[in-house]
């Protein structure tokens, strides 16, 4: 022992600091996790349940103050016919988008995973990302110029011989309207738009890990290729997609700027929340409300997790 | 291609009998490059149907780029291949009759062993209850038994290794390809599988094509070597043929390391002056006195010692040759050593070929 230590160079204190953690990676180990386990479980789930403990609160109508008596009369209004028409109109986009996302990320994700090499894979990772640099707020307010009255759609339409499929499509009943940016349509779209990235990148990551050679044992075994892609890329590939549903499910459900700016003024979830905290005053009705998404996203989460989408995590 | 009639592709029947054509897979001087590189350089070659067939040689050697070629993974720039007769070119791997089990298993994941086995059966439309019997009868001609709902992430890698098999064996393929099979697998396991495929390969009948880096397992378990190096194949054979007569250099070297005489130290041993194949077991080491009849001896000195158990395996350095040999348990030598040595002159091959 002596002289194995006489050998060495002596330990500094960093050094010593070093041992310790090598001997006890636990106390590394809590030391790195505590700061960001306080933040999320302090910082965001504790505001997140005192905004939840509201919920279970009321308006008093007469003074407009909140009585702190635990009642479920705020959740009673979650019943009435105005706020179960939000509820039912948010899921509806909200699943319109997730189907109409996934189709779109679909393919760029699998030509990203499994063709892209090089400069093209570079090009990809660019043309996905890049809009994500750019602020929220100037790319919803770009979507309402290009799909307003006056906008380049209906400008350009004409020109391309277009112009009666424009004007039937803003004839149809409910989601048509005056013009895209002020219809359901225009709201469906730019939610599209907005998610997409977050569709096509998990797609994306989960087609990258299906092996190749899971792909020709299927061809091997006799699999056409479109009996290979059903039963050995898809099913792979699905914890992907059902991640990125829960980005685009969920990011819906709670957006409120969206459907200010292009659209028809309509209630969604989000923007409900946001009046009833803000000029309402209802903080209780608004906490309720966030108690939807939530509930929704667990039952969508459910389903998902019994049609096996988790199984080949 | 033909398929064969659909109740021959089940599992009943028996191997698929192909009785009008006399290989399972011909390769007509068949060609595959990839950019500059010549994977597979004018190979032809025949395997007769029901052999157990290696293609050995050392990695890059265009060994499993021939495999896939016969799987239709790959496409032949130019030559021809045939399976059973039939010519298969753009014929893609999922109409040919031929099954392969992969160097690392390619199990699905997301399914249990039994679905695995009975994927091949599914996606031809058998009904489900019939091709759940037909991946029982497979999991237990692999020793299996009872293991079908398990996951494959739940076995070990003898056990993925027993499914891949299964897998591949429950669509009675023409012929089966193996990409390294036993690669994965440690030493002894290795050897229990090299007995165990051999006797199923004689159980089913099936035309097995196997490639292997692994000398010992080309020449334990295959009724045929095809030596390959540098994208062509340099020799054709039994085991017995390769091994003790290798028509070059190169193949002398490969198939189990054998000492290879100078054609001038040859022809002063008595031999033909020629590059020549001597066998390190065929080599005695000689403490004293004179040779016996009929043996040629030399002298070296020893450059390293491995004891590897039941031989202890001496390199010596004769007229800058190096010399392999076994030595007797009991002796002791050491490094720069002086050895005397002594050999049958019949156990020396002279090669036709000095390519190495």
């Amino acid at each position: 022992m002596t002289v194995q230590a006489e050998n060495r160079t002596p330990i500094t204190a960093l050094g010593r600091l070093s041992d310790f953690f090598h001997a006890h990676s636990r106390v590394l180990l809590g030391l790195l996790l505590s700061p960001p386990l306080l933040w999320l479980g302090v910082v965001y789930v504790g505001s997140l349940l005192a905004l939840l403990a509201y919920s279970f609160f009321a308006l008093d109508d007469f003074s407009g103050q909140i009585a702190s008596q635990p009642t479920l009369a705020t959740y009673g209004q979650l019943f009435e016919r105005s706020n179960i028409d939000i509820i039912l109109r948010t899921a509806l986009m909200a699943t319109a988008v997730t189907l109409t996302d996934a189709a779109i990320a679909f393919p760029i994700a699998y030509y990203a995973a499994r063709y892209a090499r090089g400069n093209q894979r570079a090009a990809f990772y660019i043309a996905v990302i890049l809009p994500l640099w750019s602020s929220y707020l100037v790319r919803v307010y770009a979507w309402k110029l290009i799909l307003a009255k006056e906008g380049i759609i209906t400008w350009e339409a004409p020109h391309l011989g277009l112009g009666w499929l424009l004007d039937d499509i803003l004839a149809l009943p409910v989601i048509g309207g005056p013009s895209l940016s002020i219809s359901y349509i225009g709201t469906f779209l730019v939610f599209c738009y907005m998610w997409l990235p977050y569709m096509i990148l998990p797609t994306q990551a989960a087609l990258e890990r299906v092996p190749r050679n899971l792909v020709e044992a299927a061809g091997d075994l006799g699999a056409t290729p479109a009996q290979a892609f059903r039963t050995v890329i898809l099913p792979l590939a699905l914890p992907g997609i059902v991640a990125g549903s829960i980005f685009t499910f969920s990011l819906t459900l709670g957006d409120y700027i969206i459907p200010q700016i292009v659209g028809n003024s309509i209630y969604f979830l989000g923007l409900a929340v946001y009046s009833q905290q803000g000029t309402a005053g209802n903080i209780p009705l608004a906490a309720a409300l966030t108690v939807v998404p939530i509930l929704i996203m667990s039952v969508y989460l459910t389903i998902a997790r019994r049609l096996g989408a988790f199984d080949a995590l | 291609m033909r398929l064969a009639p659909f109740h021959c592709r089940l599992w009943k029947c028996g191997a698929p009998k192909v009785t009008d054509t006399q290989y399972a897979v011909s390769l007509d001087r068949i060609s595959r490059v990839f950019g500059s590189v010549r994977a597979v350089d004018d190979v032809s070659l025949d395997i007769a149907v029901g052999q157990f067939f290696a293609l050995l040689g050392p990695s890059g050697s265009g060994k499993t780029t021939c495999l896939r070629l016969i799987a239709g993974f790959e496409q032949p720039d130019t030559g021809h291949i045939r399976i059973f007769g039939d010519p298969v070119e753009g014929v893609p791997p999922y109409r040919r009759s031929v099954n392969t089990v992969f160097q690392d298993y390619a199990l699905f994941p997301h399914m249990n062993v039994g679905d695995n086995v009975a994927y091949g059966l599914m996606v031809r439309g058998v009904a489900r209850p019939e091709r759940e019997a037909k991946a029982v009868q497979a999991l237990a001609m692999v020793k299996l038994e009872g293991y079908g709902a398990r996951k494959p992430s739940q076995l070990s890698g003898g056990q993925r290794q027993r499914v891949a098999l299964a897998r591949a064996l429950v669509n009675k393929p023409k012929v089966l390809l193996l990409d390294e099979p036993l690669g994965a697998l440690d030493l002894k396991l290795r050897e229990q599988m090299q007995v165990e495929l051999k006797a199923l390969q004689q159980q089913v009948g099936i035309t097995f094509i196997f490639v292997t880096h692994d000398q010992g397992e080309a020449l334990s378990m295959a009724d045929r070597v095809a030596i390959f190096n540098a994208g062509k194949i340099v020799q054709v054979g039994t085991p017995e043929d390769v091994y003790e007569r290798p028509q070059s250099r190169f193949v002398a070297d490969f198939v189990g390391s054998s000492n290879i005489l100078t054609p001038d130290f040859a022809a002063r041993a008595g031999g033909k002056p020629a590059w020549t194949s001597l066998r390190p077991e065929q080599i005695l080491v000689l403490p004293a006195g004179s040779p016996p009849d009929g043996h040629a001896s030399g002298e070296g000195i020893v450059q390293s010692v491995s004891y590897q158990g039941a031989v202890t395996r001496l390199t010596l350095d004769v007229e800058g040759m190096r010399i392999a040999l076994n030595s007797p348990y009991k002796v002791r030598y050491q490094q720069g050593d002086r050895v005397r040595f002594h050999w049958p002159r019949a156990a020396m091959y002279p090669m036709p070929s000095d390519e190495l």
